[in-house]
């Protein structure tokens, strides 16, 4: 066998291959990253992007293969190996101690001590110079748990950049960003770059991958589908290797005709889990057959107000009028009786449940439904074959219903969801984020799902930090800032300029007063 | 699922492993008291298997540790860790003998079903005052069920001493009803087998199918499993938990309520024992599996009914404690055997 040298490369990943129970995650994958380079490993979901840094982080072993860094050959048995060949990685599910304050998550298995003691002084001053120097504010004594998605994860980036990390994986990190935040986020990559970094970017968005890398490795069913210099393509042509067909990247849509008022939230007022009110005297309303979004930099109150319309957090004060009548004080099974479907935020905190097989996560909300249930017995076989007609339907893979939810990716795990809150027929859908870290073929299937359901007469509140998505999708747009709607408008009587400043605090009449 | 899966399902080879390394560790304590472990377990197997009488006794012993480890490995499922099974015991015993005397004039028809269900009724509402002070008041389960555990006691001495006991100054209730006693099958020397053996053994069944096949079961899991998404689900974490903790009381009652109608006859103090504890015991080894949950209770009721023969053969008894603690220290380490059996795969493969 010939000698190669990988001098030049920070990472090389030869001949990697990885089997699950059932399933070939990585099929002989080869991976080239140059030093100091930004590059992208983009493919649908299941394709094994995730699988494949997995290894180099040495969370899972592979099964075959070899991986150089720097050019020579490492072993990675474990993250310990990983971190002292100064591989970083911030995952999509934070890995991070909820009860714990943000100094010590980022300390955690690095504590600097003074004697026999925890210093954490020390801690907290180095962690604000970091984030000072990368511009990642958060409050280093904030505890995790009561932190937002978006703030979670720039404790998660500033965890990998105190560890002193050469080499940065990044898994989907702009999925729960603002653009504003995404923008900040991308020149903080190129300063790493500047200084000698080498980044691996997983990411599904095409315009991400054209703004900042210089090459990209496209991945479909646990293989290789092409390497291309960044400058030399197009995200036409990587969306085709990435699904195998022609994709749209934009939704087509009638327009919307509403009908009668469904959904009325009044001066709504809840709280947060610290106590600090969250969502601060907010009203709106959504209409059958219109998808009305909401736009806002996580962590202004989304979470509290879905939960709150869902029936999962207590309301302080104000009203939630549903089909005509006052809900506030329902339970989440009476919400869900009435037709209320919910496709939650995190979906592996509420939406999933990770020791069940596919086929029970099929049924959670209905399973005690006449179809699925006779009021003692499941019907075993009935759930069994509209599982299958769902998996199908929703292409969720590997398409075995017998799968516990935590084997499928994070992707398929959505579609399970998704299908599972479409198929029971609601009137009203409440959805949160529901592209979050899904690929252009799963966004695509996504959002003509909505867009059909809307011209079913379902009524639809969505919210999602992606302004694209927003766009796209809403007739109606309410932006959100500290709990209160700074405005309401219409996707073509607005700019994602005009919804941007309205994100960072300021209300519509003043921005238009001023223009 | 098809039996050879069954069999090779990792969960069953972690206990079986268990039980194999801890019987040779224990070997290898004895030859360090320079004791013989093959004679010592020739002892062991015909104490426990010899004679139709050890079967017997094995049996009876057997059985209510069935129920106890369901009552436990059922709280299990829920993501609930009933200590308090012990105490549900007496309440269901006390309960189902109170009963027993009640109803002489009965026929067995109606008089077996009442001092079951009375029982059942005791143990599930005991323990259903912890599901609830969890449920609703946030006290942790494992707290408010030891606590139960010595109401239970103190209650149960109270009544067989004073207003519910039997003529002669005894600390024990008076007999129950003819028409409310379970009959023997067959009778050895004296030991007899009754036929609360095959309550158990429709217990093993009942909650196999409460678990795989019910909506109930089916909320029970989702609730143990993830609270958050259960919730979600529109399933009431609160009710689930008072269910869930009650079904668990109501298997332990049944352990009670057996020892009343088909061994003693009557309650007294002792009856109990340790067979609610000993349900942890066995709901671990059995992995909360109802079927695995029945073969550990079997192991245990073999080995300490093997036991008093390995005495006799010279081994001290007390080395069924060692073996039974090695066991469940090696199923709750499951990592320990998951790893070895890796390495074994790994080396197989190179």
């Amino acid at each position: 066998m010939e000698k190669a040298d990988y001098s030049q490369y920070a990472v090389v990943m030869k001949g990697i291959t990885k089997r699950f129970p059932g399933v070939l995650a990585n099929d002989h994958v080869d991976l080239f990253v140059k030093k100091g380079e930004i590059h992208a490993i983009v493919g649908e979901n299941g394709a094994g992007k995730t699988t494949l840094m997995s290894q180099l982080y040495g969370l899972i072993r592979p099964d075959e293969g070899k991986i150089y860094i720097n050019g020579f050959e490492k072993q990675i048995r474990n993250p310990n190996d990983a971190i002292e060949a100064k591989i970083g990685m911030v995952h999509q599910h934070f890995m991070l101690v909820d009860r714990l304050s943000v100094v010590e998550n980022i300390v955690l298995g690095k504590e600097p001590v003074r004697g026999p003691f925890f210093d954490l002084n020390r801690s907290r001053k180095e962690i604000r110079e970091l984030s000072k120097k990368f511009g990642l504010l958060v409050d280093p004594d904030a505890i995790i748990e009561d932190l937002p998605v978006g703030m979670q994860q720039r404790v998660e980036i500033i965890k990998v950049l105190y560890r002193g990390a050469e080499i940065l994986i990044l898994d989907e990190p702009t999925a729960v960003l603002t653009p504003q935040e995404t923008n900040e986020l991308f020149e903080i990559l190129k300063n790493l770059q500047k200084q000698g970094r080498t980044i691996i970017l997983i990411t599904h968005k095409l315009n991400e991958v054209m703004a900042i890398t210089e090459s990209v490795t496209v991945m479909r069913l646990g293989k290789v589908t092409g390497v291309v210099r960044t400058s030399q393509t197009n995200p036409n042509q990587l969306a085709n290797m990435m699904v195998g067909r022609e994709v749209l990247l934009t939704v087509e849509k009638d327009k919307a005709h509403p009908g009668e008022e469904i959904l009325q939230v009044k001066n709504l007022v809840v709280k947060e889990n610290r106590g600090i009110e969250a969502v601060r005297g907010l009203s709106l309303s959504v209409r059958k057959g219109e998808i009305v979004g909401i736009a806002g930099v996580a962590g202004n109150g989304q979470t509290e107000l879905t939960e709150a319309i869902t029936g999962l957090r207590k309301v302080e004060s104000g009203k939630i009028i549903f089909k005509g009548e006052d809900i506030t004080n329902y339970s989440p099974k009476k919400r869900r009786e009435m037709g209320m479907g919910h496709i939650p935020e995190d979906r592996l905190k509420h939406g999933l449940i990770k020791l069940f097989p596919v086929y029970y996560n099929f049924i959670l909300g209905e399973h005690d439904d006449s179809k699925f249930s006779d009021g003692v017995f499941l019907k075993i076989e009935e759930i069994k074959k509209f599982s299958e007609e769902l998996v199908k339907r929703f292409d969720v893979r590997p398409p075995k219903i017998d799968l516990l939810g935590m084997n499928l990716s994070g992707g398929n795990q959505q579609k399970v969801i998704v299908a599972r809150e479409i198929a029971f027929n609601p009137v009203l859908m409440i959805v949160s984020q529901p592209t979050r870290g899904l690929d252009v073929g799963a966004i695509e299937f996504i959002h003509k799902t909505l867009i059909s359901m809307r011209d079913k007469g379902i009524g639809i509140l969505l919210v999602s930090m992606e302004l694209e998505e927003i766009f796209s999708l809403s007739d109606r747009i309410l932006t959100i800032y500290e709990g209160q709607i700074m405005g309401e408008t219409t996707p073509d009587k607005t700019t994602p300029e005009e919804v941007g400043l309205m994100m960072a605090g300021h209300k519509l009449e003043d921005i238009r007063q001023e223009a | 699922m098809n039996v050879k899966k069954y069999l090779l399902n990792e969960k069953v080879i972690i206990s079986l492993l268990s039980v194999l390394i801890s019987l040779v560790i224990a070997a290898i304590v004895m030859i360090v008291i320079g004791k013989n472990p093959l004679v010592a377990y020739a002892a062991l197997f015909y104490g426990a298997f010899g004679t139709k009488e050890a079967i017997i006794d094995n049996l009876m012993k057997a059985s209510p540790l069935i129920l106890t480890g369901l009552a436990v490995g059922f709280g299990f499922r829920a993501g609930l860790f009933n200590i308090g099974a012990n105490g549900q015991v007496i309440i269901g015993a006390l309960l189902s003998a109170y009963v027993g005397t009640l109803v002489g004039s009965y026929p067995f028809f109606l008089s077996i079903p009442l001092v079951m269900i009375a029982g059942m009724l005791g143990g599930a509402a005991w323990a259903a005052i912890a599901g609830w002070l969890k449920a609703y008041r946030g006290a942790h389960e494992v707290i408010t069920t030891i606590m139960l555990n010595y109401v239970a006691t103190f209650i149960a001495n109270y009544v067989v001493n004073g207003p519910f006991q039997a003529p002669g100054g005894v600390p024990k209730s008076p007999s129950i009803a003819y028409s409310a006693q379970f009959p023997n099958i067959m009778s050895v020397g004296a030991t007899s087998l009754s036929t609360i053996i095959f309550v158990s053994l429709a217990a093993i069944v009942v909650i196999y199918v409460i678990i795989q096949r019910t909506t109930i079961g089916y909320e029970v899991k989702a609730v143990g499993f993830n609270p958050y998404a259960a919730e979600y689900g529109g399933i009431s974490i609160g009710k689930n938990v008072v269910l869930a903790m009650a079904i668990s009381g109501a298997l332990a009652g049944l352990a009670g309520t057996t020892q009343v109608v088909g061994v003693y006859g009557r309650y007294f103090g002792a009856l109990g024992g340790s067979m609610g504890f000993d349900g942890i015991t066995i709901a671990l080894i059995g992995q909360n599996d109802p079927i695995g949950i029945a073969l550990a209770a079997f192991l245990i009721s073999s080995i300490r009914t093997g036991s008093n023969q390995m005495q006799i053969a010279g081994v001290p008894k007390d080395l069924v404690v060692i073996i039974q603690g090695i066991i469940i220290f090696l199923v709750a380490a499951n990592r320990i055997i998951k790893t070895i059996r890796i390495r074994r795969r790994k080396e197989a493969e190179a």
